[in-house]
């Protein structure tokens, strides 16, 4: 993507500073209308949630090491994998992408100085942090016992724990998600440089956008939903309730009506991230791209009608499950488009392992693996052995974390340099990769065994069969903590010791690059106007790939 | 409609470049401005979306107690209500027209008419009608249930829905009560002219929408197996 007039690079100290001097107060940051301040809020934001249910999934893996299980109540059990779901689905996964890499991103992408509507950009993160807040008391003051997915009647009328505060804090943090995507969806439409059309978009902006739109439809679902659960638990009467003639299967199909939407929420950023990262690191453009950008709003609009495929074993009809077993399969001929696509790209590179390369790569395997999984867990014969064991946690856990987690390292490295003005130390970054993939697989590859066996989830003892692959699992999971710790070191160590980074140390297209790094308050000091298509490589870009 | 010319001048990913860059004009501002609302009400239908489709599926399996439910309702509180919303909204409507003609005076005017028909529709519901349903025991967990019988349990049910569809709705009536005091204020101030006036339009289509949802809730509580 050319940019006519190319935008001026401009010097430390020449006409405008980059976003990072402009200012120190505190009041400069927590009242910011900047995008790209406000990125670096949830990031600091998200990364305590992130070790928040990290600390929850290790003590989860401690406690069956053996098969009594080690913290000794099923109680404290409960607890902590609900508190694990909690805070990782909706205050890591579901924002983690969106909120940090797509706010700095978007508007730089777009050559706009900022998203449609910055005040709400802020409220929007003001509003997460609220809702983390009430999730957090929740947890304190003992926490919740019913699972991430509240199912009634346990959540409404039976558990003795503090779901209201939990369902309150998700449900303000809902809020924060639908300011997110309304501010994503009108910026795309609106904010496009001169020349940049649709089909010019890089394929990031394409996966926000479908995004953006899940999370525009789907939130407010999970956000009246929430509201009857609190009620029903509040007033002892509602909607879910039999002896009144109400339907506890209506939650379900409310609940995924959001929640399987949001499995598509949390992974269709990492399409987008790892669209961006393959092409710069094969130096060619992305291989179908109309294929790519259309296989991410096919994938969004068909998740909306999958949700009954978490019911099979719940009572629905017959009928109703054949129907939604079919439309699940349907959800994988775009996501194999993708995989082919990406692959597609790699054929004939020059590709270069770099640690984001790294990263991308790793997500296509996993991806793949939890996808071809998805598929056994879609076929509704095999559902009915495998729903409910650890088959169902290990292929979720294979898109969510070896899939979209390892495309949130894969960007945040990508865009580092530009996010900060500092190189990150190649060496350190490139052994984390690989560490994660290690601790990755070694944690979860026993959890499709024990599942397949017959383990069920989300208890707290097993029979001492299963305790080689436990211990496996449980190693494996130490071997990821550590996978997570090393980025946090080295990063934070970049900030002051990095190299300074030029602006655009990757040699890759796309207007975020056309700008300084660290970019000025405005973004652009001239308005960028596109000529050409993402990914135009230029033939000599193929010799020199570090800046 | 500024949504339609919105897309319209976005939406076609041909080779062409004609679309106005950005803010580059008020005009622009304000059709983003109002493409941010109409995408706002699309997540306000899903939410109001969720409880209705509840509301029709409850129903559906207990047809003949929410019957006794609607007949309990108050159908000259509901009636009188719907009356007043649809004149609050029309009376907005006509304050837009006079700040398009430049009459800040007059947009004043029509959002003081608008507001005290909003307030009115608060005082008949919270005021009257929802006292009046609590003297009766409609209160879905009250302990001496106004319905007795073997359709008191999908009566309740009904009450569930009737104070939580009425109780959400009024919020967003007291937010919209809140957005309306907001732009009679800065109208004094001399905010808004014939050339821009975004704010107004954005908070009609608000007001308009919570209007819209009560013209949903209305048959859904007063008439729908009435006269079963």
């Amino acid at each position: 993507m050319s940019a006519v007039p190319a935008t001026v690079p401009v010097k430390r100290g020449e006409t405008e500073g980059s976003y990072l001097e402009d200012g120190h107060t505190l009041a400069s940051w927590l009242l910011t209308t900047d995008h790209k301040r406000i990125a670096l809020l949830y990031l600091g934001s998200i990364t305590f949630f992130f070790f928040i249910g990290g600390i929850a999934a290790a003590l989860v893996r401690l406690n069956l090491i053996v098969p009594q299980g080690l913290l000794g109540s099923a109680e404290t059990y409960n607890r902590l994998f609900t508190m694990h779901g909690v805070v990782m689905v909706w205050f890591f996964l579901v924002p983690a992408v969106p909120v940090t890499l797509g706010n700095f991103v978007i508007p730089l992408m777009l050559g706009a100085r900022d998203l449609a509507f910055p005040r709400l950009n802020l409220f929007s993160w003001y509003l997460f942090i609220a809702g983390g807040a009430v999730t957090l008391w929740a947890l304190l003051v003992g926490g919740v016992d019913t699972g991430w997915t509240f199912y009634t009647p346990l959540s409404t009328g039976y558990s003795k724990s503090h779901v209201v505060l939990a369902a309150v804090g998700i449900f303000i943090a809902g809020f924060s998600s639908i300011a997110t995507g309304l501010n994503f969806i009108v910026s795309i439409h609106r904010l496009r440089a001169p020349g940049l059309t649709w089909y010019r978009m890089p394929v990031f902006l394409w996966s926000m956008y479908s995004l953006s739109v899940l999370l525009v439809l789907a939130t407010p679902v999970l956000a009246i939903t929430l509201l009857l659960v609190t009620l029903e638990r509040l007033f002892h009467i509602g909607v879910f309730d039999p002896a009144v003639g109400g339907d506890p299967l209506l939650f379900q199909h409310l609940f995924w009506f959001y929640s399987h939407p949001a499995v598509y929420i949390m992974i269709l950023p990492g399409f987008g991230v790892v669209s961006e990262i393959i092409p710069t690191f094969a130096r060619k453009p992305i291989f179908g791209y109309k294929f790519v950008v259309w296989a991410s709003v096919s994938i969004a609009v068909i998740s909306f009608f999958v949700w009954g495929h978490h019911m099979f074993v719940a009572g629905t009809s017959l009928y109703s499950a054949i129907l939604f077993s079919i439309l699940s399969y349907l959800v994988a001929v775009p996501s194999a488009i993708k995989v082919f696509n990406w692959i597609g790209t790699l054929h004939k590179g020059h590709i270069e392992f770099d640690a984001p390369m790294l990263y991308a790569l790793g997500f296509v395997g996993l991806f793949t693996i939890g996808g071809v999984t998805g598929l056994w867990v879609a076929a509704l014969a095999a559902d009915v052995h495998l729903t409910q064991t650890y088959f169902v946690v290990a292929h979720f856990h294979y898109i969510m974390v070896g899939g979209m987690v390892s495309a949130f390292f894969g960007g945040l490295h990508y865009w580092w340099p530009k996010i900060t003005g500092r190189l990150y130390p190649e060496m350190w970054a490139r052994v984390a990769a690989l560490i994660m993939f290690i601790g990755f697989n070694l944690t979860f590859f026993p959890q499709f065994v024990l599942g397949y066996l017959g383990m069920p989830r989300r208890y707290a003892s097993y029979p001492p069969d299963f305790q080689v692959l436990n211990v496996l699992s449980s190693a494996g999971a130490t071997i990821l903590a550590v996978a997570y710790l090393l980025p946090l070191a080295y990063l934070t160590w970049s900030l002051i010791y990095g190299k300074r980074a030029a602006a655009n140390p990757w040699r890759a297209t796309g207007l975020e690059w056309r700008t300084p790094s660290p970019p000025p308050t405005v973004n652009f000091l001239e308005t960028p106007v596109v000529t050409t298509g993402p990914y135009a490589f230029g033939a000599g870009d193929r010799m020199h790939h570090h800046a | 409609m500024p949504l339609a010319r919105a897309i319209e001048c976005t939406i076609m990913p041909s080779g062409a470049v004609r679309h106005d860059f950005q803010y580059a004009t008020p005009a622009y501002q304000s059709q983003t401005a109002v493409a941010g609302m109409w995408l706002f009400l699309a997540t306000e239908v899903l939410f109001f979306g969720g409880l209705i489709l509840s509301w029709i599926y409850s129903r559906h399996w207990n047809p003949a107690g929410f019957d006794r439910g609607s007949q309990r309702a108050s159908l000259a509180a509901g009636t009188v209500n719907t009356a007043i919303l649809v004149t609050s909204s029309f009376a907005y409507a006509l304050g837009l027209l006079r700040i398009r003609e430049g009459d800040a005076r007059g947009l004043v005017r029509c959002c003081a008419a608008t507001l005290a028909l909003g307030l009115a529709f608060l005082a008949v519901k919270f005021g009257i009608e929802w006292p009046d349903d609590f003297r009766r025991h409609l209160f879905p967990s009250d302990p001496d249930f106004g319905v007795q019988g073997p359709q008191q349990g999908g009566a309740r049910l009904f009450y569930v829905f009737y104070f939580w569809g009425t109780g959400l709705h009024g919020l967003h009536m007291i937010i919209g009560v809140a957005l309306l005091l907001w732009i009679m204020h800065r109208t004094r101030r001399g905010d808004f002219s014939k050339r821009y006036h975004t704010p107004v339009l954005v908070v009609g289509l608000y007001w308009s929408f919570v209007d819209i949802v009560w013209l949903t809730l209305y048959p859904l509580i007063y008439l729908i197996g009435r006269s079963a």
